[in-house]
């Protein structure tokens, strides 16, 4: 007889979104939206709501390659000053150009310094990759080390002063990092069209399946046949490459490039990742579990102003979300029984 | 004497100082149930890396089909028709009984110019194969949240997929209840009558004379033993295991 019989008879159960971390946070989200408004009727106001998009878009994009360096079980600290590097390459790189023939071609110093930027950026990322998939050394010493590197050589390059987005070619560069399309900010298109992407790679491609099971069991992984060091050094490329696309996005929104940009937003990045339901151990995360993470963050921050409280409570807010969430998390998983 | 499908001659593996293998000649016949047994530590696991494609030997070579073969990487072996199932199962616990069914050769279909998986396909497939093993195990399930068995049953599942040659099952009998361990020495007897060799290996001394055709004995990585099961009883086995006998 055949025995299949008594498999269907098993309850059927799901694993997806809905009972994720990620949904959890989701609904958070929802209900904090809720009483901002109730507290502050302007918070839902579709101009506030753009402003709150474009702000916290910055960081989900960088959010979603920190999510797959985590996914791996890896932490990537350097990302903030991957973007501050990146941008200043970039800001130098249009003014650079702006004075050579290649100006005379519309387009091209904006395309090329873009380019140029995100090499800078894909440079870093490889290193990255390297020191910790090939040598063995551990991320957090690895990407503690290169945030060092970068924010240095960001003040070395522009000597502690700011750069400027200048040149012919400045307003196509605004235009691409700072337009709008139908009121919608084009930081935010992009964070849709990237998570969208990021989304698909890990839910649907085969470099998103080895990306989770390197993170899962690396042993097994490498038994399985998987390239987990090819794996590990993709994360840490695409997760700079999102780094340096963030930071020059940023340059755009603030006309020139301070020494100093995105100080500090690591911490921001891998905490929005967190919140989404990323799990430092590895294994786990997800696309929207690091934009509604960001969106949270932001919401927080935004809130507290409209409400009129001291905007210096954001972080210690934030601080208590991450905890919560992570617990969260643990008594869901203790009542699954694992 | 069965055409030899593997050969492995004067094979030595070593960690730092550590001596896993040494001098190791065997050879596994096509359809041939080999036993391998030893103490712990005897160079069991060791031996099903290395023709797993784990890692090479550090002397020695390894024959398929009377040619001399490298295999740098578990894809290599896999494209020979060598299969593992290893002593700690090498499953990763984030994903389902699918994902890791079919770990590192997903089954992919074409949209456009995307490759994407083919979760549908590699479930039904993992399904097909879970009934064929009769083990009650959902291919959807996260194997976090398996038992012992069921676990077991993912991790030979995965030898199945292939049209395997040889399979290594290192310990499939170790951490599963008493109706499994039926199971699995059924689902051996059934490989071996497809014309599929297995090397097995086993602390188990029942196990190994229910299914073998032949018995090899490591001790502190030297074969101590090599011989037909009908020429050899439990009694001399343990005796070679602990020493207590010096070679047969
Ligand atoms: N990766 C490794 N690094 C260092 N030493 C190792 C490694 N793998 C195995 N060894 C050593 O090699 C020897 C043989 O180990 P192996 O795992 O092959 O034994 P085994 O026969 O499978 O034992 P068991 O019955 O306990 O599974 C042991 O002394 C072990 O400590
Ligand atoms: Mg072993």
């Amino acid at each position: 007889m055949d025995a299949s019989a008594n498999f269907e008879a098993l309850p059927r159960v799901r694993y997806g979104f809905l009972a994720s971390q990620t949904a959890y946070v989701g609904l958070a989200l929802v209900l904090l939206s809720l009483a901002i408004t109730w507290l502050a009727p302007a918070f839902m106001s579709i101009g506030n709501l753009i402003n709150i998009s474009k702000n916290f878009s910055y960081v989900a994009i960088v959010s979603l390659g920190a999510t797959l360096v985590i996914i791996t079980a890896g932490i990537d600290l350097s990302v903030g000053s991957v973007m501050a590097l990146v941008a200043i390459v970039t800001a130098l790189l249009l003014s650079w150009l702006s004075a050579l023939p290649v100006a005379k071609v519309p387009g091209l110093p904006t395309l090329l310094s873009v380019a140029g930027g995100l090499s800078a950026a894909a440079l870093i990322g490889l290193l990255n990759g390297y020191f910790i998939a090939v040598v063995g050394l551990t991320p957090f010493v690895t990407t503690l080390g290169m945030l060092s590197i970068c924010r240095g050589l960001a003040y070395v390059i522009t000597q502690g002063h700011g750069l400027a987005i200048a040149g012919p070619d400045s307003r196509l560069f605004y235009a691409l990092t700072d337009g709008s399309i139908h009121r919608l900010p084009v930081p935010l298109l992009y964070l849709l069209c990237l998570g969208g992407v990021t989304a698909l790679l890990l839910r649907h491609t085969r470099t998103g399946r080895y990306i989770y099971a390197v993170g899962g069991n690396e042993a097994s992984a490498l038994l399985a046949g998987v390239p987990v060091t090819r794996m590990k050094i993709q994360v840490y490329l695409i997760s700079a490459l999102l780094a340096g696309f963030a930071g020059i996005l940023m340059a755009g929104w603030l006309g020139s490039v301070p020494s100093n940009l995105a100080t500090g937003y690591e911490l921001r990045i891998i905490a929005a990742a967190v919140i989404g339901g990323a799990n430092l151990a590895g294994g786990v995360g997800g696309a929207g579990g690091a934009i509604i993470g960001s969106a949270l963050i932001e919401v927080i921050r935004n809130g507290l102003v409209l409400a009129r409280v001291n905007a210096y409570w954001q972080d210690t807010l934030v601080g208590v979300i991450i905890i919560l969430a992570v617990l969260l998390d643990r008594l869901r998983s203790r009542r699954l029984g694992r | 004497m069965h055409l030899a499908l593997l050969q492995l001659q004067n094979v030595s593996h070593s960690f730092g100082a550590v001596e896993a293998l040494r001098d190791v000649t065997l050879a596994i016949g096509e359809g041939e149930i080999v036993g391998l047994m030893g103490d712990n530590g005897a160079g069991k696991s060791t031996l099903v890396k290395i023709l797993a494609g784990n890692f090479p030997p550090k002397a020695g070579e390894l024959v398929w089909e009377g040619q001399q073969v490298h295999f740098s990487n578990p894809r290599d072996a896999r494209a020979h028709g060598i299969e593992a199932v290893y002593q700690d199962l090498a499953l990763a616990d984030n994903l389902t009984a699918a994902a890791n069914v079919f770990l590192g050769r997903e089954l992919l279909r074409r949209i456009g110019p995307l490759k994407l998986l083919d979760h549908r396909a590699m479930e039904d497939r993992a399904r097909g194969l879970f009934r064929q093993l009769k083990s009650e195990t959902r291919a959807e399930m996260l194997v976090r949240q398996m038992s012992g068995g069921q676990r077991q049953a993912v991790a030979i599942a995965r030898t199945l997929l292939a049209r395997a040659r040889l399979i290594l099952m290192d310990e499939p009998t170790a951490a599963i209840s008493v109706r499994q361990v039926a199971e699995v020495l059924q689902l051996i007897r059934h490989l071996k009558n497809q014309g599929i060799a297995v090397l097995f290996i086993s602390h188990r001394m029942p196990d190994v004379f229910a299914v073998c055709d032949r018995i090899v004995v490591l001790r502190r990585g030297r074969k101590v033993a090599d011989k037909p099961l009908a020429a050899t009883t439990p009694e001399e086995v343990t005796a070679l295991i602990t020493g207590a006998l010096e070679a047969a």
